[in-house]
């Protein structure tokens, strides 16, 4: 059915609206789960262990990998005008600043929030979702509360790691390839680097892993109609996730660092 | 529990146990429900047939305060569902309820299935359900071996049975069975009906069946209702069904694809 223009605007307005409200009730609700009993400890943890332990290879990785190129290219540039004695500063606070929690979010989007999203969305397709409610429990609290709470604490650990990980890439690139003086690449990075630019990363990783949980439970939770419904809204928690990371980082970096 | 009396006589002056009455429910243009009204007494067992997509499943949601009715009441011992959070919730403590597909979570074994209303309803230690669990399973026909099972490694028929389980271990005042036969083959689907017939008789709970499976409904009902466009169209007792004089339970109950019910085949069809 095609419809005039202007009316197409008016719809997708509606819509965006009708989205944006609905989630933020859900977030709402879901937030507000987190403060009242009964809780559910032993899923928190089961959760925690999910995100947190599980995630470590992929992020460990990409810190890795991200540090070692971070050298690489900052070598390459700085180079032309002599400045290479920069490279362990523009490592460090390039990772925990930016490269960290961004890069740590994302790939935590893709394993987990898409994860979330299969799980609970399967759940919903058949009725098990429906059979908690029958049990006399909150689905909110027996499924929501402990993703929202592990995201939102076991992000920081990870970023933490990524930014370890991703410095110690930068000294391996800059140590074993670029022939820098080990000491003098330690005591360059640690100089300039403030608690801030590390809070701040953390800062970050616990919006970010709040909201990838939240986008992969929200997702699942209203996802419709049998397999192809549960692959949409794998899809859909793993692309708003993504993007309410990016999102929220330059609010965040705005806030912490605007002058 | 039911008072002897009230057992014996679901159409008594007694309250009823369960009363839908004047529910509507809509989704968008399509209207599903349209003033249907059902009383269920007192440990009295109620099948309600009716094609696929005439509004079982949601009049159920309903029940159940899965879905909010746009108009009409919901009451469970004379208390209206939709009045509080606390009063539903008070409710669905009386209530178990068999899925379509059982509804087993994946996620944890068979007892632990089974134990689930037990432990997190109740607040029940682990080791009490657990051996509470086993002996609700061995009422079902499951062996204490399918106990640490997963759900992906049962049959059809076992889930149901675990299923059923899981509906009765609270030892609840109301039972609901969603289609409890379907996809089952003819004698696992007997086997149900009978546990479902035992089950229900030993707690002396109320209970209300949907189904379109005549022998299964034939074999559970006390009383049979038909539903057809949103509304109960006949209602009587199960023996009465084959005299019901009614065209379209006539059309049911022989299968025949001709009749008054025809059109509205066609529309869902269609739509």
């Amino acid at each position: 059915m095609k419809r005039p223009p202007l009316q197409a605007i008016g719809h997708g307005v509606l819509a965006l609206f009708e989205a944006v409200g609905r989630l933020s009730l859900f977030a709402l609700e879901a937030t507000s789960h987190c403060a009242r009993p009964p809780f559910y400890p032993r899923l928190l943890l089961r959760q925690m262990v999910e995100i947190g332990f599980y995630s470590l290879p992929v992020v460990g990785l990409t810190g890795l990998f991200a540090g070692m190129v971070l050298a690489l290219q900052s070598y390459t540039g700085f180079s032309r005008f002599s400045a290479e004695s920069t490279i362990p500063t523009v490592v460090v606070l390039s990772i925990t600043r930016e490269l960290g929690p961004v890069l740590a979010g994302l790939m935590v989007a893709g394993r987990v929030g898409a994860a979330m999203a299969a799980e609970i969305g399967t759940m919903r397709v058949t009725e098990q979702i429906d059979a908690l409610t029958t049990l006399s429990t909150n689905p909110h609290k027996y499924l929501i509360v402990p993703r929202l709470l592990a995201g939102l604490l076991m992000l920081p650990f990870l970023v933490l790691v990524t930014d370890i990980i991703g410095v110690g890439g930068g000294y391996l690139v800059s140590v074993f390839k670029l022939g820098f003086n080990p000491d003098a690449y330690i005591n360059n990075t640690l100089e300039y680097l403030e608690v801030m630019d590390v809070a701040s990363g953390l800062v970050k990783a616990a919006v970010f892993g709040y909201l990838i949980a939240l986008m992969g439970c929200y997702h699942g939770f209203h996802s419709r109609g049998g397999a192809q419904g549960v692959g949409k809204a794998t899809t859909n928690a793993v692309v708003t996730g993504a993007i309410l990371v990016l999102i929220f980082n330059y609010i965040i970096t705005e806030a912490f660092f605007a002058q | 529990m039911s008072t002897p009396e009230s057992a014996h006589n679901g159409h008594g002056t007694n309250e009823p146990k369960i009363a839908l009455r004047g529910l509507c429910k809509a989704f968008g243009g399509a209207v599903v429900l349209d003033g249907l009204d059902l009383e269920i007494g007192t440990g009295e067992s109620v099948v309600v047939i009716g094609c696929s997509g005439v509004g079982k499943s949601v009049m159920l949601k309903c029940l159940l305060g899965l879905l909010r009715p746009d108009a009409g009441s919901v009451t469970i011992d004379g208390e209206e569902l939709s009045r509080s959070r606390t009063a539903r919730e008070a409710a669905m403590r009386k209530i178990g309820m068999l899925f379509q597909n059982a509804a087993l979570f994946d996620s944890l074994s068979v007892w632990e299935n089974v134990a689930f209303g037990l432990i997190q309803a109740r607040g029940m230690p682990h080791r009490q359900a657990r051996g509470l669990a086993i002996e609700t399973m061995a009422q079902v026909g499951l062996d204490a071996d399918s106990a640490d099972l997963y759900p992906a490694a049962l049959s059809g028929g076992m889930r149901k049975r675990a299923g059923l389980a899981r509906a009765i271990a609270t030892k609840p005042e109301i039972i609901l069975f969603d289609e409890p036969t379907t996809g089952l083959d003819p004698i696992m689907a007997d086997v149900i009906n009978d546990l479902i017939v035992t089950c229900t008789h030993e707690l002396g709970a109320t209970a209300l069946t949907i189904t379109h499976d005549m022998r299964s409904a034939r074999k559970i009902a006390d009383r049979i209702a038909m539903i057809h466009d949103g509304a109960i169209v006949w209602q009587g007792p199960a023996a009465e069904i084959d005299s019901s004089g009614n065209a379209h339970v006539e059309q049911f109950i022989n299968g025949r694809a001709e009749g008054p019910i025809q059109l509205a085949v066609a529309h869902a069809a269609a739509g």
